[in-house]
């Protein structure tokens, strides 16, 4: 634990991806119950069109990922009201396409290919100051709005239309909730990188509904797994040399499958 | 039904309402009125267009043509929300697993009302209490919704309908795989909620048997209107004789 207080890289890596946990853990829940996982993983494609394009034209990718993103999960949420397509189809639509266009960028900006690799992976250890003051503000601002509208994101996941006649603004909130989460998707980038987003999008959220009866547990539990992934795949990572992204990931796993282990008891209460 | 001074004020007034999917129109020409105290049954076969017809009074849908009026105001200028209880038809079809527990359900009936926002964890309670009190589900507050009967599912939805003790309740299909004993009691707590609490109860059902001793209006739904009146005056009219013809049973819940 020496290393810890020693190296200021790791002090850095641990509070922004501690932030980044709570509030990938909170959305987690809501996502996973509106049967709405994927998103994570559509949107991270997608974020990697944002940051080729920062690269391509020299500007910080946090920023350019960010506006991308939330653009794309807005026009993703009004395809799906429109078009009427079927479950995730414009996630995948908007998945492939936003990876092209990544592709597209990055190869014209020739001379970028560390960059880009640091993004597809992650590198949260080679995290900047800058960049966890943006992911400590974000995450802050997206956990106070969670816990500010919990109930109503709590109301509008389990019954939508009851909560739409009960006069809650359901649209507004929905909205809110797809601009949240694409914005946790970037900040969650830095963390484990564009290809395994969506693991922590998911897997603590998956984790928690194995054995919550309630929905406060739900998001207890998730926030625990989300950031115990971090802390201990980050600590994992450094004592072992291993690659802290796939190591944060797998950890996640690891703790899934301990709660997927107790999730009889969940049945008989 | 309990008498009141507010007897013959008018909840709901639907003028003239036509709705189509885009595909032929499902609700034709349907005006009818809904009073204070009414216990009134929408009833119909199967796509006649009742829930069409209950989604578009509660603004869910919009009508292609017509006007809805909810306590003397426009739909679009409606807004005490908190007044109107409402359970929904999949109520009884809802995720098992979903991690949410009674008491939480009929606490979500709260955020409707714009007072909930000032209430304390204590008046929150006693809310929550009095309404689980009502359905009689008090004992099942703490355990997870899926792991309750139908029956049971269905009286929290009721709860949270009421917990902000509204004017009227609207009920879709309430009784949709929910056996005929568990039918009958769950038809005279709906009569104790409309005669005791005053509440005004319209309920949709594809089952004539729901005519019962509490049901005082009766409003026939196949896209037109084509009877709405007394309970009474129903169970003698050429309607009812035809519907029984074509071999709807009437199971009888008067005790």
């Amino acid at each position: 634990m020496e290393g810890l207080l020693t190296y200021e890289f790791l002090q850095r890596a641990f509070i922004a991806g501690i932030f980044v946990a709570v509030a990938c853990a909170f959305l987690s829940v809501f996502l996973i119950l509106k049967r709405d996982s994927m998103i994570g993983h559509g949107l991270a494609h997608v974020t990697f069109a944002g940051v080729a394009l920062g690269l391509f034209l020299n500007i910080l990718p946090l920023a350019t990922a960010l506006g991308v993103a939330v653009l794309t999960a807005l026009l993703i949420m009004r395809i799906k009201e429109r078009a009427g397509l079927y479950g995730d189809t414009a996630i995948a639509i908007f998945s492939s396409v936003g990876f092209a266009v990544g592709i597209l960028f990055a190869t014209l900006a020739q001379s970028m290919n560390v960059n880009i690799f640091a993004y597809l992976f992650g590198e949260i250890l080679a995290i900047e100051l800058l960049e966890v003051w943006i992911s400590i503000g974000l995450a802050g601002v997206i956990i106070g709005t969670m816990i500010f509208h919990f109930r109503k994101f709590m109301y509008i996941t389990f019954d939508r239309e009851s909560a739409r006649v009960s006069g809650i603004k359901v649209r507004s909130l929905e909205t809110l909730l797809t601009v949240l989460t694409a914005v946790t998707v970037v900040l969650a980038m830095k963390l484990v990188g564009i290809i395994l987003v969506s693991a922590l999008i998911v897997i603590p959220g998956a984790a928690g509904l194995q054995v919550a009866t309630h929905f406060k547990q739900a998001l207890f539990l998730s926030v625990i797994v989300a950031v115990s992934s971090v802390v201990g795949g980050m600590l994992i990572a450094f004592y072992l040399d291993f690659p802290a992204s796939g190591t944060i990931v797998l950890f996640s796993f690891f703790l899934f499958g301990i709660f997927y282990f107790f999730r009889k008891e969940k049945r008989m209460l | 039904m309990a008498s009141t001074a507010n007897d013959s004020q008018v909840m709901i007034q639907v003028k003239d309402v036509w709705f189509n999917y885009g595909r032929g129109p499902v609700l034709k020409e349907v005006s009818f009125d809904i009073r204070h105290g009414d216990f009134l049954a929408i009833i119909g076969p199967n796509g006649s267009g009742k829930t069409t017809l209950l989604k578009v009074i509660l603004g869910l849908l919009k009508p292609s043509r017509g006007r809805i009026q909810i306590m003397g105001k426009d739909l679009n200028e409606f807004s005490q929300w908190q007044k109107i209880g409402y359970v929904p038809q999949k109520a009884t079809h809802i995720d098992p697993s979903f991690p949410v527990s009674a008491r939480e359900v009929v606490s979500m009936g709260l955020l409707s009302s714009k007072k909930s926002s000032r209430m304390n964890k204590e008046e929150e309670k006693s809310y929550i209490q009095r309404a689980l009190r009502m359905v009689g589900m008090e004992e099942v507050k703490n355990r997870r919704i899926g792991m309750l009967s139908g029956g049971q599912q269905q009286r929290i939805f009721i709860a949270r309908a009421i917990v902000n003790q509204p004017h009227i309740l609207f009920l879709d299909e309430p009784t949709t795989g929910v056996d005929a004993e568990t039918q009958g009691h769950f038809y005279d707590m709906l009569g104790y909620i409309n005669k005791k609490q005053e509440i005004t109860v319209v309920l949709i059902t594809h089952e004539i048997g729901i005519l019962n001793k509490h049901v005082n209006r009766v409003a026939c739904l196949n896209q037109r209107l084509t009877y709405h009146g007394s309970h009474a005056e129903f169970c003698q009219s050429k309607t009812f004789k035809k519907w029984l013809a074509e071999g709807h049973h009437v199971i009888s819940h008067q005790h």
